[in-house]
């Protein structure tokens, strides 16, 4: 099957890299189709926690280079339209959880997305991740049930394949995989130790042992009223 | 930053003291800790802009460093310090980090707010 176009797409996530690790394949996808992509990055991962020995960077530069990177990765993504909303890394879930849903309600009404993408609540391991998650779903539920844009949600817990079984939407990116590598390559000062160890795997020739390069898995995210309802697993 | 050179660093928490500062203090053993091992027990603390006022600081001649400034009625410190600079902004700023280029804890003092 092929990927269904869009209205507009809206992709939400707390950090700068998590973009690049769950969607930087369908983003440029999108792009290829003619389909308008909103990103909004709630932080700048201003925690983060590698700055290198002997280091590269000091707590206080790493939110400007991270800025930096993000807009790199959004240009490797063709990602054109990248709002940076402000809130500082960790925090997310002692914000007040009614301003989050505000926030995210806000970026709806203006965009009016046909899909959203975000993290699945309880399966994606980082309390921002699934702060974001929260109030994502919760200002989606908020929407008629006629109306509301479809939610994906990206999970990585370890209990997700027991709990949640396979991804209901599975797509190939293979097609546009070097523009995934180069999204994660933007994100040097999170992603260089990663990068150089995969391509030392493909230099020596043993491949890829999980397909994590070619494919990006979602899960629907059912609001309360939509359970029972019958989940279709699709793959594009 | 560059590693911790104990004479200079001293000198530099020397000329905070008495004054108005703000700190940023944090230590963390990062947030994925127990999803790569449940073994860890995820623990960490996170102080910003703070507003104290040392009359002492001191750095400890052992590497890692630690560092304790004292107060009229208490005490701030910090273990495992290995790197400082004073930034451009005159903001002493030190880390602890780990082998493998991670910060495990953070010590910062600046007589102008940090940003947010
Ligand atoms: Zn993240």
């Amino acid at each position: 099957m092929t990927l269904p176009s869009e209205r507009h797409v809206l992709i939400i996530f707390p950090h700068p890299d998590d973009e690049a690790f769950s969607v930087a394949g369908i983003a440029r996808l999108y792009h290829q189709m003619g389909v308008p992509v909103t990103y909004a990055c709630l932080t700048l991962g201003e925690m983060g926690r590698n700055l290198g020995n002997p280091p590269f960077a000091t707590r206080e530069s790493l939110p400007e280079i991270r800025r930096q990177e993000l807009i790199a990765a959004c240009e490797a993504m063709a990602i054109p339209d990248l709002r940076m909303m402000g809130l500082r890394d960790k925090t997310i879930e002692f914000e007040d959880d009614e301003k989050m849903v505000q926030l995210v309600t806000s970026l709806i009404e203006e965009l009016n997305p046909s899909v959203i993408y975000s993290f699945y609540p309880r399966y994606a391991v980082h309390p921002d991740h699934e702060a974001t998650a929260r109030a994502v779903k919760e200002a989606v539920s908020r929407i008629d049930k006629t109306v509301r844009p479809r939610l994906l949600g990206c999970a990585f817990a370890n209990n997700t394949l027991a709990e949640l079984g396979e991804p209901h939407v599975i797509v190939n990116i293979e097609s546009v995989k070097d523009y995934k590598v180069k999204a994660l390559q933007a994100h040097a000062s999170q992603t260089a130790w990663m990068m150089a160890e995969t391509a030392k795997r493909v230099d020596e020739g043993q491949p890829m042992s999980e397909s994590w390069l070619n494919i990006e898995k979602f899960y629907v995210i059912q609001q309360p009223d939509e359970l029972g309802e019958p989940i279709q697993r699709v793959q594009y | 930053m560059k590693e911790v050179h104990i004479e200079t660093l001293q000198e530099l928490l020397n000329s905070f003291a008495n004054k108005d500062v703000y700190i940023h203090l944090e230590t963390t053993n990062g947030a994925y800790a127990s999803h790569f091992d449940t073994k860890v027990f995820n623990a960490g603390a996170f102080i910003r802009n703070a507003k104290i006022r040392y009359e002492l600081g001191k750095v400890v001649d052992d590497t890692p460093h630690r560092i304790g400034l004292k107060m009229e009625h208490g005490w701030v410190y910090a273990q495992g310090i290995t790197h400082y600079e004073l930034d451009e902004h005159g903001r002493l700023l030190m880390a602890g980090l780990d082998y493998t280029g991670k910060l495990a804890i953070a010590l910062q003092i600046s007589e102008t707010p940090f940003s947010y």
